[in-house]
C-alpha cells in the first residue's frame, strides 16, 4: 500500500503546475472570463500533451493511462481556474469510455483525445433534479458533443441535435448552457460508472481551487496588519486557515482514493464518488468563502482574482447534483437503503 | 498509487488474522479497573511471547521489524476482532519510540524489553495544574544531587500513573534558560518515597487518571533521555507520535462507533430521516477521509521517521466525528442515551475528552496554522 504519486504521476503534476502557471496567470484568467471566452491555441497545446485524452485508452487514441493521472491534471487546472475545454472534452470521454457502444467510441474518443473534437456534460430531468429541470451543461456552447444523463441512463449527441440555450452562468471562467429536451443516441453501456467518473474528475478540479483560495488566504494574513500586528496571528483568522486545510486535505484524499478505486478497485467507486461529491463540494465553496473573509472589504471587490475560484467552485460543485443529494446516496451505501429523492436537503 | 495491500501485506493481514482468531483472550472482565487492567497486562505478555508487541519497531529493539503499513493492519485486525489493548498503551505508543528515537543505547537495552511485554507499565507526567496547553511553562523543578537529580513539583491528569512503574516526565533544570531551553526529559520511577499518586474521578465515574506529587523524587543521570536542557524537543517528539498513533488506532474505533451507530438508527426505523440520513452521510465522509488521511500521513513518515504536525489534523477529526457521532447516539437511544451504566452514555460521556486529551482542538490549529501553514505565531 502506497499513497504516493508514483514517479510518472509526479512528472504530469510538475508540467500541469509549470503549464498552468505560465500560460494561465491571474490576469490570463481575468481576460477570458471578462470575455467569456477559450483560448484555442492554449488548448490545442494542452491537447499536444495528450491531455484530453490521457484517461483514455491508447486504441481510442488516447494516452492509456488512468483517472489518478487525469485527476492530477485536472486539480492543477482548478488550482489555475484554467478557464479551457479540458473538464468538458475529458469529462464526455470518461463517460463515453464507460458508456458508449464501439461505434460511438470510434466515433468521437479519437477526436476528442486530440483535441479536435471538444466535449460537454449535463443533466435533465430526475437526473437533474426535476421534471423538465436541465442543469448547467458544463463547455456546451462551444462543444461538439454532449453527454446527457437523464433517467434511463447517458445519451450521446452532437451538439447541433441539442436545443441549447447559452447560460452566463456566475463563473465567468467557463461556458455553460441549458437544454429544453434529452436528444441523441443511448449509450448502451454503464451510465452510473461514466458518471461516478466524471464525479471524481470535477472533485479533482474542486481539490485544486480550495487549495489555490487557501495559499491566497494564508499569504494575505501573512502580510496584511491590523492593530500592529499580521491577521494571521489572530486566532480567528488562523483558525479559519486551519479549518481550510482540513477541509482540503480531505478532499484530496478522498479525490486520489476514489480515482484510485475507480481503476484498481471499481466496486468501491459508487460510494468513494458519492462521498467525495459531496466532500469537495462543500470543501471547495467553505474555503473559497471564507478565504474571502480573510481578504475583508477587498475580497468583494470586482477587482480582486478571488471571485474567480469562488464562482468557480460554487457552479462545479453542483454540476452533478448538490451536495445534499451526494450525502443522501452516501447515507444509501453506507447502510440506510434508499432514501425519498425528494427528502434530500441541499 | 497504489492502495490495494501487496502480496506480503496481504499475507501479514492473514498472518494476524488467524493468530488472533486462535489467541483471541475472550472478553475484558467487566467492573473492576485493577482486574481490567491485569487482563490486559497478561494478554499484552501473551501478545508479546508470540512477537506481536512493537509490530513496527525495529528487530534490534525486539519489534518485528514492520512496515508502519503493517503496523496500521495489525491495529486494525486488533479492532475488528474486539481484541482488548494491551496494557501498556503508552510506553508501546510514546515511551518506546521515543527511547528508540532519542535514548542512548543502554537506555534503549534497559528500557525497551519491559515495554513491550507489559512488565513495566509507563505514565506521561506532563501537564500541571498551571502548565497544560502552554506546556512549556511547567515549574516542578530538578535539581542536582550526586549521581543524579531531585524532582519537586505537581502532575495532573497523568493516565495510568496509578499502574506505572516509570513516568515521561518534564521538569525545569535551569530557572534561568528562555523557557523552552530550561527542561530536561526523565524517566522517573514512581515506585520511590518522594512519589505520591492520588486518582482523579472523571464525569464518566471511573478513574483513569491521577494527580502525581513530588518530594525531592530521585532520578539517576542515566535516566535522562537527550540532553540536559533538550527536553522540549523529546517532549515535542512525543506529542507527535502520541498524535500520530491516536489517529492511526482511532480511526477503526470510529467506524465500529458509525456502524453501531447504522444499526441503532435501523433499529429505531429512522433510516429515511433525512436529516439522519445528512448526519450519517456526513460521518462516513468524514471517517473515511480521517483513514486515508492517516494512510498518506504513515506513508509520509515511512520516509522521514518522524510523525511531523499534519499529525494535528488526524487527531482534530477524532474529537470532531467522535463527540459528533456519541452525541447523536445517546439522543436516538433515548433514555438509554441518558442512563448511567449504558455504552450510549459512557462513549458519548468519555468523548468529551477527545477535544482535550493529546492537545486541546484550539491548540492543534494552532500548530497546523503555525507549523503546518506558516502563519505567524501568536505571541
Ligand atoms: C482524559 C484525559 C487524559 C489525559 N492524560 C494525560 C496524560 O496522561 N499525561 C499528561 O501529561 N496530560 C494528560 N492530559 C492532559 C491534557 O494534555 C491537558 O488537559 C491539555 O493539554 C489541556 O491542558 P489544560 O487542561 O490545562 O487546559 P488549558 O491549557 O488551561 O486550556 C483551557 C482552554 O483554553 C484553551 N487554550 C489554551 N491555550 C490556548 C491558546 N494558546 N490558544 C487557544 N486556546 C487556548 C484550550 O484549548 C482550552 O479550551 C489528559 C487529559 C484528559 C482529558
Amino acid at each position: 500500500m502506497n499513497f504516493d504519486l508514483t514517479d510518472e504521476q509526479s512528472e504530469i503534476k510538475g508540467t500541469a503546475k509549470q503549464f498552468m502557471a505560465d500560460r494561465f496567470k491571474p490576469e490570463k484568467v481575468r481576460e477570458l472570463a471578462e470575455a467569456r471566452a477559450y483560448d484555442d491555441s492554449l488548448y490545442a497545446q494542452m491537447a499536444e500533451l495528450g491531455w484530453p485524452g490521457i484517461a483514455v485508452s491508447e486504441d481510442d487514441g488516447g494516452q492509456g493511462l488512468g483517472l489518478v493521472e487525469l485527476a492530477v491534471l485536472l486539480e492543477e487546472a482548478g488550482y489555475a481556474c484554467a478557464p479551457s475545454q479540458l473538464l468538458g472534452s475529458a469529462g464526455a470521454a470518461l463517460v463515453i469510455t464507460a458508456a458508449g457502444s464501439p461505434e460511438q467510441r470510434a466515433e468521437w474518443l479519437p477526436r476528442l483525445a486530440s483535441g479536435e473534437a471538444t466535449g460537454a456534460f449535463g443533466a435533465i430531468g430526475p437526473a437533474a433534479g426535476g421534471e423538465d429541470e436541465s442543469t448547467l451543461f458544463c463547455d456546451l456552447p462551444t462543444a461538439d458533443v454532449a453527454v446527457v444523463f437523464d433517467a434511463e441512463g447517458a445519451l450521446l449527441a452532437p451538439a447541433g441535435e441539442l436545443d441549447f440555450e447559452a447560460v452566463e452562468a456566475i463563473d465567468a471562467t467557463r461556458s455553460y448552457a441549458t437544454i429544453s429536451a434529452p436528444a441523441g443516441e443511448r449509450m448502451p453501456g454503464d451510465a452510473g460508472a461514466g458518471r461516478d467518473r466524471l464525479a471524481v474528475a470535477i472533485a479533482a478540479e474542486l481539490t485544486g481551487i480550495g487549495q489555490r483560495a487557501m495559499e491566497m488566504a494564508v499569504e494575505y494574513a501573512r502580510e496584511r496588519k491590523q492593530f500592529d500586528r499580521a491577521i494571521g496571528s489572530y486566532q480567528a483568522v488562523s483558525h479559519r486557515c486551519a479549518a481550510m486545510l482540513l477541509g482540503v486535505e480531505e478532499s484530496r484524499s478522498l479525490t486520489y482514493y476514489a480515482a484510485w478505486a475507480a481503476d484498481a478497485e471499481p466496486e468501491s467507486l459508487p460510494l468513494a464518488a458519492a462521498m467525495v461529491s459531496a466532500r469537495a463540494a462543500d470543501a471547495a465553496w467553505e474555503t473559497t468563502a471564507s478565504a474571502l473573509q480573510v481578504f475583508g472589504g477587498i475580497g468583494f471587490t470586482w477587482e480582486h482574482d478571488l471571485q474567480f475560484w469562488l464562482k468557480r467552485s460554487r457552479v462545479a460543485g453542483r454540476m452533478l447534483g448538490t451536495p445534499g443529494e451526494h450525502r443522501d446516496r452516501v447515507a444509501e451505501l453506507a447502510g440506510l437503503g434508499a432514501g425519498s429523492a425528494a427528502g434530500a436537503p441541499a | 498509487m497504489d492502495l490495494s495491500l501487496t502480496e506480503s501485506e496481504a499475507a501479514f493481514r492473514d498472518e494476524v488474522r488467524i493468530w488472533l482468531k486462535e489467541n483471541h483472550p475472550g472478553p475484558v472482565p467487566e467492573g473492576d479497573d485493577a482486574a481490567e487492567f491485569e487482563f490486559r497486562r497478561a494478554w499484552q505478555k501473551e501478545m508479546h511471547e508470540a512477537g506481536w508487541t512493537g509490530v513496527s519497531w525495529p528487530e534490534e529493539f525486539g519489534g518485528r521489524g514492520a512496515s508502519l503499513i503493517e503496523q496500521a493492519i495489525f491495529n486494525e485486525e486488533l479492532a475488528y476482532g474486539s481484541v482488548p489493548p494491551p496494557a501498556n498503551v503508552l510506553g508501546l505508543v510514546m515511551g518506546g519510540p521515543v527511547v528508540i528515537a532519542h535514548g542512548t543505547t543502554e537506555q534503549k537495552e534497559r528500557f525497551l524489553e519491559p515495554i513491550l511485554s507489559g512488565e513495566e507499565i509507563w505514565c506521561q507526567g506532563f501537564s500541571e495544574p498551571e502548565s497544560g496547553s502552554d506546556l512549556a511553562s511547567i515549574k516542578s523543578r530538578a535539581v542536582k544531587s550526586n549521581g543524579g537529580w531531585k524532582i519537586t513539583g505537581q502532575k495532573v491528569w497523568t493516565t495510568y500513573a496509578h499502574e506505572a512503574k516509570y513516568c515521561m516526565f518534564l521538569a525545569r533544570t535551569d530557572p534561568d534558560a528562555p523557557k523552552h531551553r530550561g527542561i530536561t526529559y526523565f524517566i522517573l520511577e514512581m515506585d520511590q518515597p518522594g512519589v505520591e499518586v492520588r486518582p482523579l474521578r472523571q464525569i464518566t465515574g471511573e478513574a483513569e487518571f491521577n494527580e502525581i506529587f513530588l518530594e525531592e523524587a530521585q532520578v539517576p543521570d542515566e535516566n535522562v533521555i537527550g540532553e540536559v536542557g533538550g527536553g522540549w524537543q523529546v517532549a515535542i517528539t512525543t506529542l507527535m507520535f502520541e498524535r500520530a498513533g491516536l489517529g492511526a488506532v482511532a480511526v477503526v474505533g470510529l467506524r465500529r462507533t458509525l456502524e453501531d451507530l447504522i444499526a441503532l438508527v435501523r433499529e429505531k426505523g429512522l433510516e429515511s430521516d433525512p436529516l439522519i440520513r445528512q448526519r450519517i452521510a456526513e460521518f462516513q465522509i468524514g471517517i473515511e477521509a480521517m483513514r486515508l488521511g492517516a494512510l498518506r500521513t504513515l506513508t509520509a513518515t515511512m520516509k522521514t521517521g518522524i510523525p511531523g504536525p499534519e499529525g494535528s489534523l488526524g487527531k482534530w477529526q477524532w474529537g470532531k466525528y467522535n463527540q459528533a457521532m456519541t452525541e447523536m447516539a445517546s439522543e436516538v437511544a433515548g433514555p438509554a442515551g441518558v442512563t448511567v451504566g449504558t455504552d450510549a452514555s459512557y462513549r458519548f460521556l468519555r468523548s468529551r475528552a477527545n477535544s482535550i486529551e493529546g492537545g486541546t482542538t484550539e491548540v492543534l490549529q494552532n500548530i497546523i496554522a503555525e507549523r503546518v501553514l506558516g502563519l505567524p505565531k501568536l505571541r
